[in-house]
């Protein structure tokens, strides 16, 4: 299995490789990212069999300080993550043939390669075997997706890139590697391992575990918990095939992943739970939770809003984590899976909007779905995932959650969970509504004028193309929507992996 | 032929020095440079070979026995100096050719190696004596040839820098050599194992404290220790790009060398932190300069300049160290030495090269480089993240020994204040990758890749920056070994 471990590091860096020699033909540049996602979910799948019976395959790569590893483990909740990840990692390649060929971007090798290094970063995030291995590979993920969000190369694009790495960077320097070499000081060591390595090392009435776990929440910038959100916006200017995989699934999940793994195998969720340590960041979850909502109301930009809408779902998964509880870390490892089918959706069916109808306000968008009716029914059931309402797959995360709130005796946890979904109800439901039965809006419409663009793939010419999404595009929209309905009646490949993490 | 080793490091760059201008042609001189420096890399590492499996080497220059006659007294600690000096003196050599040729004028091509060797005596011959009055006068040959090299510069302004260079290197060796006689006055002896033996008599008297005194204002000055610092920047900038490469990576490191060798081994760990209180001394003044300088650092717009001040604030991270007065704090501080020689060889050597290019270093003139000159603006990139302390670069490694030393005394604020400095370096790192990256290319001049003389050099320290990055366990190994050393001191 230890061959496999490394597969899933080193297949996405060949695929970058076979990406730039075959940079001259297009269309072998994306068949070979198509074959090398393929082949990573391949190797992931076999992975999970054999976490699933029980194995826990590791090995060394490196040792950079004496004591101090870079090594890969596969647990469940890693497993979980690398699942998500490299299977959207295939839909998301033909969502991108369709986009970036329909939406003419420059420099699409450039494109493909990063996004290949990006998926190597979050296989090693997922599978980090120990806290050094998880900040260097984290660290990785941030500089490697760095030239995908300044990839439309303008000043605003720029701006925007110095607010991402300026966020990302300042966190997790001053306070996760401080929280990592803190744990390294106390303990001698920086392993995961079940049930933690703090209890028994850690002065306990110092009132240092809450801090020290503190430090990990906010030190993992990538998690968005308020109030270091600001990157996640900003980061929207990038491609929508990037927003859609990296800002909705790899890089956010990397984060709120981070939080939960930290949680689970360093503080250990009994340790926590008895001390109460993550009280007064349940409290500060739950904030960011509803906050971002009532921000995502405020955005007229489809993108701006669902990315908003993000800040605030992220925080469920930290909220779960800071339950410190069975049923709060299951829904926490099954919002990472249940969000990210449902957000992916969102994100691929705004840039299906954006690339047919050159629309990007939600005002927008009346009548919009009439023309364009799969887009917008996908939107539609992403919508109802979000929100954890049936028969998708978001409503097991929500339950879960709530299970672990009352659990924990938080109550009030409980009510902000309904009001978050009703905000959320509020605010997505708006757009699929304008859509179908909206009045149509009057805009000034833009023809591009050539179909060039659409012929390599095999597409309709003329006008009556205007409203239709690239057909790459449309079946990866499909693909996710029917994903969420799945996951309501199949959850049990991400439940029970979960139930393995919280030993049921 | 092995058992003399020790004199043969000081004495194969002393020699080679006056043949260089003996033989007055540029490139025959180089020729013998980079013999003689690379020789003395060999010896240096066949004496760390030495003392990590045989323990300490003692050696009697001319068969008079210390402490009558001059000791050479290699250990772990000073043999780990010597491959630092050694080993920056041997790549910045054939670096210099191309670089020197553009920089200094033809005729002065000779006196520049034969300086150049002389600097490298002067570094090595600090690091390997045993003997106090040795070390002054090695820290005269080795300062006289810096101020010589610095004023090579081309730009007019490198000689009123030299010359500021000399009058605070001038007190400070005064003020070191006021030491020493002070020292000697009380004891009689001037061998540095036999003064740690008698010093423990005489502590207690105001002769001995006021030595002490004299001798750390010297040493911080030739240290650059924050606020003594004010030579070096205007000495790192003007000089021309192989001196700063070879000055910024060993000049300070022997200084901070001398500072441990004194303190900890002459004087003992007792004496200097119990009685002396030294921590408490260079605790806030390491805490100003990290913090002051790595400020200052982000407003320069000469990149030169910039990586000084930059300087200033490393240095005050080994100053940090040690004032944690703990094996870990000792560790960080010993490889922060090699590998902060490692990363600002590697950062000075990319500005040399764009010097070569465009002859200028003002990050203005450096738009887009980062196509113009890829290779080299790569090398700058990963000298520039080793200096901020990524991962699986030596930079990493060194905060990680100097957190980990700050947490064991419970103090976290330096530790913050650690990585608040760090996202500083990445600040003023990034502006340079940004301008190089981001904006066009505006100079007239055809920019292409530095030649090849110049990026093997450089590639081979960043190459070092990434392998003990990725593998510190030789390196951490030595350095705290090292520090043990220094923390027994002598003889106990």
């Amino acid at each position: 299995m230890t061959t496999e471990l490394i597969l899933s590091l080193v297949l996405p860096v060949v695929g970058a490789a076979l990406i730039l020699l075959l940079r001259g033909n297009p269309n072998a540049r994306e068949a070979a990212s198509l074959v090398t996602a393929g082949a990573l979910f391949a190797v992931v799948l076999r992975i999970h069999g054999a976490v699933r019976s029980g194995a826990i395959p590791e090995v060394v790569l490196a040792e950079p300080i004496p004591g101090i590893s870079i090594a890969l483990e596969a647990e469940p909740l890693g497993v979980l993550f690398a699942l998500i990840a490299s299977f959207l990692w295939i839909v998301t390649t033909a969502y991108s043939i369709g986009y970036m060929r329909g939406h003419h971007e420059k420099n699409q090798t450039r494109f493909y390669l990063f996004f290949a290094f990006a998926i190597a970063s979050v296989m090693g995030v997922a599978f980090a075997g120990n806290l050094f291995t998880l900040f260097v590979f984290y660290e990785v993920l941030s500089l490697t997706t760095f030239p995908l969000v300044t990839h439309a190369g303008t000043e605003k694009a720029k701006r925007a890139g110095r607010v991402y790495l300026g966020v990302l960077f300042s966190t997790s320097i001053v306070f996760q590697l401080l929280a990592i070499i803190w744990v390294y000081a106390m303990t001698g060591t920086l392993d995961f391992e079940p049930g933690g390595i703090l209890r028994g090392v850690v002065p306990v009435p110092d009132g240092v575990v809450p801090v020290l776990l503190g430090l990990f929440v906010f030190g993992i910038g990538k998690a968005a918990v308020m109030p270091f959100h600001r990157w996640l916006p900003a980061a929207m200017v990038a491609p929508t095939p990037v927003s859609a995989l990296l800002h909705a699934v790899a890089v956010v999940k990397a984060g709120v992943f981070a939080v939960l793994k930290i949680t689970v195998y360093v503080f250990g969720i009994d340790f926590v739970s008895e001390l109460g340590a993550s009280t007064w960041l349940m409290w500060i979850a739950a904030a960011t939770i509803i906050l971002g909502s009532l921000v995502a109301f405020t955005k007229d930009n489809l993108k701006a809003r669902l990315a908003y809408s993000t800040v605030s779902q992220l925080s469920y998964v930290v909220l779960g984590a800071m339950l410190a509880n069975s049923w709060g870390v299951i829904g926490s490892g099954m919002h990472i899976a249940m969000h990210a089918f449902g957000k992916i959706t969102l994100f691929f069916c705004a840039g299906a909007i954006m690339v047919a109808a050159h629309r990007s306000e939600v005002s927008q968008l009346g009548g919009l779905g009439r023309k364009m009716p799969v887009t917008f029914a996908a939107f539609f059931i992403g919508t109802l995932s979000i929100v954890g309402l049936p028969p998708t797959g978001g409503s097991w995360s929500k339950w879960f959650l709530g299970l672990g709130s009352l659990e924990a005796g938080q109550v009030g946890l409980m009510v902000v969970l309904m009001v978050s979904s009703l905000l959320s109800l509020a605010y997505l439901m708006e757009i699929p509504l304008k859509g179908f039965f909206g009045k149509d809006a009057e805009v000034a419409d833009h023809h591009h004028g050539d179909s060039a663009g659409h012929e390599g793939h095999g597409g309709h010419d003329g006008h009556e193309d205007h409203y239709r999404a690239p057909p790459w595009s449309l079946a990866a929209i499909v693909t996710t929507a029917a994903a969420c309905l799945a996951l309501f009646v199949y959850p049990e490949p991400f439940y029970r992996l979960m139930a393995m993490v919280v030993g049921q | 032929m092995s058992q003399h080793l020790p004199i043969l490091q000081v004495v194969v760059p002393l020699l080679a020095a006056p043949l260089c201008i003996f033989v007055r042609n540029g490139r025959a001189a180089w020729g013998l440079a980079v013999l003689a420096s690379w020789v003395s890399l060999g010896i240096a590492l066949a004496l760390l070979g030495q003392v990590g499996t045989g323990g300490v080497i003692s050696y009697a220059i001319g068969d008079w026995m210390p402490p009558i006659g001059i000791e050479y007294r290699v250990d772990i600690v000073n043999a780990w100096v010597l491959v630092i000096v050694a080993t920056i003196g041997a790549l910045v050599s054939p670096y210099a050719l191309v670089s020197v040729e553009r920089e200094i004028d033809a005729r002065r091509i000779p006196l520049f190696y034969s300086a150049y060797l002389l600097c490298i005596c002067g570094l090595l011959g600090i690091a390997i004596t045993g003997d106090v009055f040795n070390v002054f006068v090695f820290l005269e040959i080795s300062s006289l040839s810096a101020y010589a090299l610095i004023a090579l510069g081309r730009d007019r302004r490198a000689l009123t820098s030299a010359f500021r260079y000399l009058v605070m290197g001038s007190v400070g060796a005064t003020f070191i050599v006021i030491g020493i006689g002070l020292l000697y006055s009380m004891t009689g002896s001037l061998n540095m194992a036999d003064l740690a033996q008698l010093l423990p008599g005489v502590w207690e008297s105001r002769t001995v404290r006021v030595a002490y005194g004299f001798l750390a204002v010297g040493f911080c000055l030739k240290l650059a220790l924050f606020p003594l610092h004010l030579w070096l920047p205007n000495a790192y900038t003007y000089a021309p790009s192989p001196v700063t490469a070879f000055m910024a990576s060993t000049a300070t490191k022997v200084a901070v060398y001398m500072l441990l060798r004194f303190f900890l081994t002459v004087f003992g760990w007792h004496f200097s932190f119990e009685q002396m209180e030294l921590d408490r001394v260079l605790l806030p003044l390491a805490l100003v300069a990290i913090v002051s300088m790595s400020l200052v650092a982000i407003f320069q717009v000469n990149v030169k300049r910039l990586l000084a001040y930059s300087s200033v604030a490393q240095i005050g991270y080994m100053v940090l160290g040690l004032s944690f007065a703990t094996v870990t704090g000792l560790t960080a501080t010993l490889l922060h030495l090699f590998n902060h020689a490692l990363m600002k060889g590697a950062l000075f050597m990319a500005m040399g090269c764009v010097m070569y290019r465009i002859g200028s270093v003002q990050i203005g003139a450096m738009a887009g480089l980062g196509r113009r000159m890829p290779v080299t603006m790569a090398a700058f990139v990963v000298g520039g993240l080793s200096l901020v302390g990524v991962p699986l670069t030596v930079g990493f490694v060194s905060k990680w020994y100097l957190i980990l030393g700050a947490l064991e005394r419970g103090w976290w604020p330096v530790a913050v204040l650690i990585l608040l400095t760090s996202l500083m370096a990445l600040v003023y790192v990034w502006r340079v990758v940004e301008v190089a990256y981001f904006r066009e290319y505006q100079g007239e001049g055809d920019a292409r890749e530095a030649p090849w003389m110049l990026l093997w050099p450089t590639w081979a320290l960043v190459a070092l920056n990434l392998y003990f990055g990725i593998d510190a366990g030789r390196t951490a190994g030595i350095a705290r070994q090292a520090a043990e050393v220094l923390m027994a001191g002598i003889g106990q």
